[in-house]
């Protein structure tokens, strides 16, 4: 499991940021050179992410975030930018089994409440979101156990290596 | 209880008594990745301890996104895969063959399968009666050693559609139109079941087209049940011996319900930057065009072409406008040729490209420059879509990108056919 407590700065994002807004399709050529591909997370949304982001920093998005293609390279890049875990109102099906299977916590609530820049605290024991910046404290909606499970192992991967296949 | 259409495939290939909120361990019958996918799918199979696919003959890989390819990053990719397919003997399908939505519809699906792809446009398959959703490469990389792998059993939105489309209206008008009333995550976890009158006019081409955006609703999958139709397609593919009716129980239990009247439909777009942003195609009369792209595995069929050929025949294209047309496989271009639907697109000024996903997804054959506009019969339209933030991209029908083409602007093709 990762850590049980995150904390970092929100990058803030709005409705329907799509697979193409995260890696452009045009950058197909790098997707076997990773860290080349990395430099151009969420090029389509904010130039300026890939140079701001810290690892320990929070992607913030309204709905639907991730939608469009099952490329496992959008959920990969964020995790390689050092994000810690994405809090949206709600995330696409492809993408939120993608990151999950890349050992990426994404968390649903309600993300009115967040501000770009905003300190933000996540405890993943009990699922309580904090924004520190201004005390509002926001609870996180359930994900499946076969989810959690998978997350617990780092990844799909990493699960299956160790167990060999699916435990239900 | 009864059962949908999702439930009981998902019941038959768990082995389980499967129900909306369950979560199954299904076998799969077919897994397959594309040029894009394929190459970090198979990096993390080889991490797999198994090292073995599951099963070499349902297992499957298309060059089709960047064919013949534009750099050699990509031409290295394609050398990856291909050796993959010489160690491993699974199914391989060279560029030019097709893009593999098409080619799983022409060589694979059947009624009551279950496809997983790691391209989004798996549904697509949904057409057939199968339950086919698209997945990442950690997902697929699994399915490749395992031969299953987990759902959820989806909710299902039921989608009834009755009377008849009226002239140059079709199956794309009908897909853009449900996802402007559902939005862009309207369906998402959701399955979409199409059913009513309406669907036993439906050709598997038009089927394969609807099926194909479900996922721009946010869908897992969305599938019709199977018929004379499907029965008829089948045996013209050459496996008549697959086919099985597939109808969901009469009384399985619906999220929602829906309605749609064909009859009432007209000529749709997407407008930028969302699939869901839709209106009317008159509603955007005098909207100045500078590319109209026709193809991909939402509008690259037999009947697309012919549709774009019936409006394009002894007319040009607009002297201001690039026309591109990639036939969804080489069956599909093959059969235009022979009827004459290509001839009558490259007198009309069109430039064919070779079966393909072409330049739908911004990586070549049709990249757009700064503020261009294209008109587009794919599926998605999302800002950069087609390799250019700066541009920005409408999505129609064959039959309005064709009319399009002609006069420059977008155009109800009911005004100039």
């Amino acid at each position: 499991m990762p850590d049980a407590i995150l904390k970092g700065k929100a990058f803030k994002f709005g409705d329907n940021i799509s697979t193409d807004h995260i890696i452009p399709g045009k950058y197909a050529h790098l997707r076997s050179d990773l860290p080349e591909l990395a430099k151009h997370v969420m090029e389509d949304a904010d130039p300026t992410f890939a140079e701001k982001v810290k690892p320990g920093d929070f992607i913030i998005a309204g709905k639907n975030f991730g939608l469009g293609s099952s490329r496992e390279h959008a959920a990969l890049v964020i995790k390689m930018a050092g994000v810690s875990a994405i809090l949206a109102k709600s995330v696409a099906r492809i993408f939120f089994r993608n990151a999950i299977n890349q050992g990426l916590t994404v968390l649903i609530c309600e993300t009115d409440k967040i501000d770009a820049g905003n300190e933000i605290e996540v405890n993943l024991t009990t699922g309580v979101v904090t924004n520190l910046t201004n005390g509002i404290k926001l609870t996180s909606g359930k994900i499946p156990k076969v989810m959690l499970d998978i997350l617990g192992e780092g990844g799909l991967i990493p699960y299956i290596i160790k167990h060999g296949d699916f435990e239900l | 209880m009864g059962k949908t259409l999702s439930e009981k495939i998902l019941s038959e290939k768990s082995g389980t008594d499967a129900r909306v909120g369950d979560i199954v361990i299904a076998r799969v019958d077919l897994t397959f990745v594309q040029d894009t996918t394929g190459p970090l799918t198979i990096r993390q199979f080889k991490e797999v301890k198994h090292g073995r696919l599951d099963n070499p003959k349902q297992t499957a890989i298309f060059l089709d996104h960047a064919i013949p390819s534009p750099n050699r990053q990509l031409s290295n990719d394609h050398r990856f895969l291909r050796r993959f397919a010489e160690e491993t003997d699974c199914l391989i399908f060279e560029g030019g063959s097709g893009i593999c939505h098409q080619l799983v519809a022409e060589l694979f699906a059947n009624p009551g399968d279950i496809i997983v792809g790691a391209d989004s446009h798996t549904v697509t398959a949904g057409g057939l009666g199968a339950f086919a959703t698209g997945m990442g490469s950690s997902d697929i990389a699994v399915v490749f050693a395992l031969g299953k792998t987990w759902f959820r059993v989806p909710e299902t939105f039921k989608i009834s559609i009755s009377g008849r489309f009226q002239k140059w209206v079709g199956a794309k008008d009908l897909a853009l139109h449900l996802i402007g009333v559902l939005g862009a995550d309207g369906a998402t976890y959701k399955a979409l079941e199409f059913n009513g009158d309406a669907v036993a006019g439906m050709s598997i081409s038009q089927r394969l087209t609807v099926a194909n955006m479900a996922v721009e609703a946010g869908a897992k999958v969305g599938i019709f049940p199977s018929d004379d139709v499907t029965r008829k397609y089948l045996a013209a593919q050459g496996r008549g011996n697959k086919y099985r009716p597939l109808r969901p129980d009469i009384d399985a239990n619906y999220k929602r319900s829906l309605i749609i009247d064909a009859s009432e439909l007209a000529p749709m777009v997407a407008m930028p930057h969302a699939v869901d942003n839709v209106t009317p195609a008159n509603m955007l009369a005098g909207t100045k065009i500078d590319q109209v792209f026709i193809g991909t595995c939402t509008n690259g069929r037999l009947e697309d072409l012919a549709t774009a050929a019936a409006i394009l025949k002894n007319k040009k294209r607009h002297p201001s406008v690039r026309l591109i047309v990639a036939p969804a496989s080489q069956q599909v271009l093959t059969k235009a040729m022979r009827i004459g639907y290509i001839q009558v697109l490259v007198a009309a000024g069109a430039v064919i490209l070779p079966p393909g996903c072409a330049a739908c997804l911004g990586l070549h054959q049709g990249v757009l420059g700064d503020n261009e506009v294209c008109l587009s019969t794919a599926n998605r339209n999302f800002k950069g879509r087609m390799g250019n933030p700066e541009a920005s991209i409408y999505l129609a029908s064959p039959a309005t990108a064709a009319a399009s083409a002609i006069t420059g602007e977008i155009t109800d093709p009911r005004k100039v056919a």
